[in-house]
């Protein structure tokens, strides 16, 4: 086992609790162990970025000094916005003014080392993890056809979050393939679903959101998966809005990657908390045999 | 400015540019209007001016035609401009500094739910230490005066498990506290 | 006591301005060694001239310092007047009172007296001064020329013409180049090959050119004059002297491309000439006019060299005996005076920008694959069909500036062809298709040639295609059709065209293996690996190193027209070179002092110019030998050298440390 220390982020203590329920049984599967970061606090997200710069670095800086303080070398975050704030502030915590300056917004500043940040994505897309995870498939998922969604948050910008391939990244279709279901080639894999915007310009979120959902359809997709709890957000309970606004009769299930990885080593729906998605999945998994 | 006078252009003095070199580090001139993160940007659609047209507000110095687009509020954030842009210009970096300026200027946002949306989501961050999902719904409604936005997701919500936590004040609540407030006085500062 | 004649230069106002010259050839007069000062409003002039060999005359002079602008402006001409004043010409020293004083400095009283400082230096160094004798070398009257697309041919032909030996060493298996791959050129629309073909045709029949195709140069030595240059010829396995390229081999080969009865092609490999859109056998000629037009065997893919001598057919077919499975590498030293470098160009690999999905989708191609789609006897026959599907596109988008202007992938400059032959497109896809809808994203225009902005009119006013001003975020497949992301900057939206079939206007970068070429040279280029010109504007067609010359897109970017003019300039500059019966050497150069010398090779080694070698002399001692015909006269080896055994001949150390000697013999002035 590989310890890591563990950052789940607020979404997936609410909303995405699934996410986090998946992540620890996948985790266990694929031998990485996590352990909580103690007295983590929120990463500010999109709205520490979008209207405060300063706040956008200390926020996440704060949580990256628990870390070395407790003595992890390498965190994990699941929640691609997590994810995303903490390689930043690594980014500019490495000019040296920017640094002084989050320092001094600190009660305690940071230690020199660099923590390593990982998304789970890139672990799990390991060669290594993803034959130990072929060695563990339980099941025969071949009947889910999977379109991965990246969004932006795991690949934008690429000098920074450092995916395979900003344009058409693989980590995730390549975790989908290990579990022996079928992954539907997506174009639209890394297009925006405007989740940010989904309380103040829902109107946005829905069109955006339509236009992945409908792709998907229309490219044979049965499911979607994601390592977003905003985008999943999105994709999953807005479904309903977006049959009443544009007439449509979505209604294509969306899964985390863990949820599938949990799914493939065997583990219940119910374990996996597959009952919490509002576009519910039981009709897919049957056709695959799962049954809740 | 009436919109059927032609622009004044001065650029003896680059007051706009210069805020943006100084406090984001991005060179506008670098930008030579391809209109590529025009081209990519989802929501570009749902702009008044694309990203491109307000690049080229701020080489020309029109500070008040720029802070008085949408543009910047309509931003997802989703950085594909960035990412594609030929000239290395970080487009997305703009938005947020524009987003700023606005904000210091006390100009009144052509997206006030957008700023709505921030302000509660960093309320809650800054009372109890992380996000409040429950909360950030409820209090974005009130003062958006938005009363039943995302109303129709609360049953479904309640029947799938989506059950609120009750809002608490976690330990690190003190330190992100004088976070809060170190930043603002820095913010201040300027 | 030497004799020193001051002549301090007025430069018109250029020095006169700031400097006090009349006080200046006053305090000159007054200076140890100094018979006779003056200044004049310019020195370069005529009667500036026949002042200088009058005073030397008069004044019988033996050394002579001219005041006035660099010597990298007029040295050779205040070194001509002094020697036609009777004086060995290196006894000359300018002083520059013009970069060095009068442009950078703004009061004249600072100004003069700074002239008066370098004047005092420049006198101190002139009576150090030794007359020097320039050596003179034979030359070898033969040309190579590396790169035989259409800048070598041409290069090749001119000075054939002129009646020397040329040798062109061409990598691919024929002449031709990419000029070969095109159907049409702009802005006349030429069929591209029509106006090539007869070209290659002569350059392989003039009887003082020899061709060495499928060869590449692996080592250079000597310098102007006489160079000794080896060439790799890698083995075709196909007698070149038997062959008559009646091409029996290649329509037998077992692994040869067929034709279905769908009309789908199976079998064979990509042919590179056809951009990959075309196959051929293991045995191949890269296309119908190929020059020479003798077959070679792809050793990958052949049973023959692939299973270990099973198989044999062609060598069974053909009439001539000309099959040989057992040819070798051959390396072969030949003597030239002069190189002519035309190594011409590659395409950026659009793959690099995966937004557009070049690899991914079949029918987003690039600019070369539409050119072979579009010739008569390419892989489609000339009818434009989409690779996908082999249907005839109706939406076509043309995409510009795809690996160019783009400082996000380290390739800022403009590949300078793109916009014509994306206009040459837009017109092409019309005449074959009137029904087709052609958009071109576009950034700026760049149409500056004669007759180009008519023709990228005419595509837009006559032919009507759709020019949109903005470049494309990305393409993507969606229902048969490609997706493209663009934007119209004028309107300020973005825009979504669907379409059959997208274009990519790939850059033009340098061919692969261009820097290891240009080290042998031992001729620098820039960061993208473009040469640098000797002079970019004075000197475009020559390197740094003397009788080494350039044609074409080595230098960067370039259309045919500026190609072909550039490489009939480089065979004006080799002719000039290999008509002469002996060059001048540059005197001014390194020598070892072999009594000091240690033999330690430091010199050998910061050479830049591989002018230094290692000799033995009479006594057995290992030393440093200069050749006098290769030095530069940098001075490196000097600077290098930790015995102070080198020295730069009219740099000695002793005129060196005179010069200096000389700022500090008298307090500076407050």
């Amino acid at each position: 086992m590989t310890r890591y220390g563990y950052y789940p982020g607020c979404s997936l203590e609410g909303t995405a609790r699934e996410y986090d329920v998946s992540t620890r049984i996948a985790c266990q599967e694929l031998g990485i162990e996590l352990q909580e970061l103690d007295g983590w606090s929120c990463c500010g997200a999109s709205s520490a970025h979008a209207t405060r710069y300063w706040l956008s670095l200390a926020l996440p800086a704060r949580n990256l000094r628990l870390a070395q303080e407790q003595g992890f070398s390498a965190l994990v975050a699941p929640c691609a916005m997590c994810y995303a704030r903490l390689r930043h502030t690594q980014h500019a915590l490495r000019d040296p003014q920017v640094r002084e300056q989050v320092n001094a917004l600190l009660d305690r500043p940071l230690q020199e080392t660099e923590v390593r940040v990982h998304s789970l994505v890139d672990l799990f897309s390991e060669e290594e993890r993803l034959n130990l995870l072929r060695s563990k498939v339980r099941r025969d998922l071949s009947g889910l056809r999977l379109a991965c969604y990246y969004g932006c948050l795991l690949v934008r910008p690429p000098e920074i979050l450092e995916p395979d391939d900003p344009e058409y990244p693989m980590m995730m279709d390549r975790i989908v393939e290990a579990t022996g279901a079928t992954v539907v080639d997506w174009p639209l894999k890394t297009e925006c679903c405007g989740g940010s915007l989904a309380l103040s310009r829902t109107d946005i979120a829905l069109e955006l959101t339509r236009r992945l959902l409908e792709d998907a359809v229309r490219r044979g997709a049965n499911a979607i998966v994601t390592a977003c709890p905003m985008c999943h957000a999105n994709l999953d309970m807005r479904q309903e809005q977006i049959n009443r606004r544009y007439g449509t009769r979505l209604a294509l299930p969306v899964l985390y990657f863990t949820q599938l990885v949990g799914l493939a080593t065997g583990h219940t729906p119910k374990e996996l908390l597959l009952h919490h998605h509002l576009v519910e999945p039981w009709k897919l998994l049957a056709q695959v045999g799962v049954t809740a | 400015m009436p919109q059927n006078m032609a622009l004044r252009l001065d650029l003896h003095e680059a007051p706009l540019a210069r805020t943006i070199q100084q406090r984001l580090r991005v060179d506008v001139r670098a930008c030579y209007q391809c209109g590529r993160c025009t081209a990519g940007c989802p929501v570009a659609y749902a702009m008044d001016a694309g990203p491109h047209q307000i690049l080229r507000g701020i080489q020309l110095e029109q500070l008040d035609w720029v802070l008085s687009r949408n543009t910047y509020w309509i931003c997802a954030s989703c950085v594909t401009c960035t990412t594609r842009c030929p000239c290395e210009v970080d487009v997305a970096r703009v938005m947020d500094g524009l987003r700023e300026l606005a904000l210091e200027k006390g100009i009144r946002p052509s997206e006030q739910t957008v700023k709505v949306f921030h302000e509660v989501f960093l309320e809650w961050v800054r009372r109890t230490g992380r996000m409040y999902e429950a909360g950030l719904v409820g209090l974005y409604n009130l003062r958006s005066r938005e009363l039943l936005a995302s109303a129709d997701l609360v049953l479904p919500m309640l029947a799938h498990n989506k059950v609120p936590l009750l809002p608490r004040r976690y330990p690190a609540q003190p330190e992100v506290e004088r976070i809060f407030e170190r930043a603002r006085a820095l913010e201040g500062k300027r | 006591m030497a004799r020193v004649g001051v002549f301090v230069c007025h430069c018109g106002s250029n020095i006169a301005a700031t400097v006090d010259v009349a006080k200046v050839a006053e305090e000159a007069a007054k200076m140890d060694h100094v018979v006779y000062a003056t200044h004049y409003l310019y020195m370069c002039s005529t009667p500036g001239q026949e002042l200088i060999q009058q005073k030397i005359q008069e004044y019988n002079l033996d050394r002579v310092v001219v005041a006035a602008c660099s010597p990298r402006m007029h040295e050779r001409t205040f070194r001509k007047a002094t020697a036609q004043g009777g004086l060995n010409p290196y006894l000359m020293e300018q002083a520059n009172i013009r970069e060095h004083d009068s442009w950078v400095h703004a009061e004249i009283p600072v100004a003069t007296e700074k002239a008066i400082e370098i004047v005092r230096m420049a006198v101190a160094k002139a009576v150090g001064l030794a007359p020097l004798e320039a050596a003179q070398v034979g030359v070898t009257k033969r040309c190579l020329v590396i790169g035989g697309g259409i800048a070598g041919v041409q290069a090749a032909l001119d000075v054939a013409e002129a009646g020397y030996e040329v040798v062109i060493v061409e990598r691919e298996p024929s002449l031709g180049g990419h000029m070969a791959q095109l159907d049409k050129t702009f802005p006349t629309l030429d069929c591209s090959a029509c106006i090539l073909t007869p070209k290659l045709v002569d350059a392989a029949q003039h009887p003082k050119i020899k061709l060495y195709t499928y060869s590449e140069v692996v080592g250079v030595k000597g310098f102007v004059g006489n160079f000794q240059v080896t060439i790799r010829r890698k083995p075709r396995y196909v007698d070149e002297k038997l062959c008559t390229g009646c091409g029996i081999c290649w329509n037998n080969c077992p692994l040869r491309p067929r034709v279905q009865e769908d009309g789908t092609v199976k079998g064979g490999f990509p042919s590179k000439f056809e951009a990959n859109l075309g196959r051929r056998a293991a045995i191949y000629v890269p296309f119908a006019q190929a020059v020479p037009l003798v077959p070679v065997i792809d050793t990958e893919h052949c049973t023959w060299f692939v299973k270990g001598g099973k198989c044999g057919l062609c060598a069974q077919k053909c009439p001539r005996g000309a099959i040989n499975y057992t040819q070798s590498e051959e390396l072969v030293t030949e003597p030239f005076g002069a190189i002519i470098v035309a190594t011409g160009f590659d395409l950026f690999d659009a793959r690099a920008l995966g937004e557009y999905g070049y690899g991914r989708y079949p029918d987003v191609i690039t600019a070369l694959e539409l050119e072979r789609l579009m010739n008569a006897s390419g892989p489609t026959h000339g009818h434009v069909l989409r690779p996908s599907d082999g249907r005839p596109p109706k939406t076509v988008v043309l995409v510009s500036c795809v690996g160019s202007r783009d400082e996000k992938i380290g390739r800022p400059y403009c590949s300078v062809v793109c916009c014509m032959y994306l206009a040459k497109h837009a017109i092409m896809l019309k005449e074959h298709d009137p029904e087709v809808e052609v958009y071109n994203f576009y950034m700026d225009i760049r149409a500056a040639g004669k007759d180009y902005d008519e023709f990228t009119r005419r595509a837009i006013e006559q032919y009507g295609a759709h020019y949109l001003r903005g470049r494309v975020s990305q393409v993507y497949e969606r229902d048969g059709k490609l997706v493209v992301e663009g934007v119209d900057t004028l309107i300020g939206r973005p825009v979504e065209i669907e379409a059959d079939l997208v274009v990519l206007a790939t850059g033009i970068t340098a061919p692969e293996g261009a820097r290891e070429l240009f080290q042998t040279l031992n001729i620098s280029y820039n960061q993208y690996a473009f040469i640098n010109e000797a002079h970019p504007k004075l000197q475009p067609v020559e390197t740094n190193t003397d009788g080494i010359l350039l044609a074409g897109c080595v230098t960067g970017p370039k259309d045919i027209p500026a190609t072909v003019a550039q490489a009939s300039g480089a065979a004006a500059k080799a002719i000039g070179i290999l008509s002469k019966d002996a060059l001048v050497a540059n005197p001014m150069v390194a020598e070892v002092n072999e009594r000091e010398c240690v033999g330690c090779q430091l010199c050998v080694q910061v050479c830049p110019y591989h002018a230094i070698e290692m000799t033995t002399t009479r006594r057995g001692k290992s030393v440093a030998h200069v050749n006098p015909s290769v030095c530069k006269g940098c001075g490196l080896c000097v600077n290098a050298c930790r015995g102070a055994a080198i020295n730069l001949k009219g740099f000695t150390d002793q005129q060196l440390v005179g010069q200096v000697a000389a700022l500090f013999a008298e307090p500076l002035a407050d």
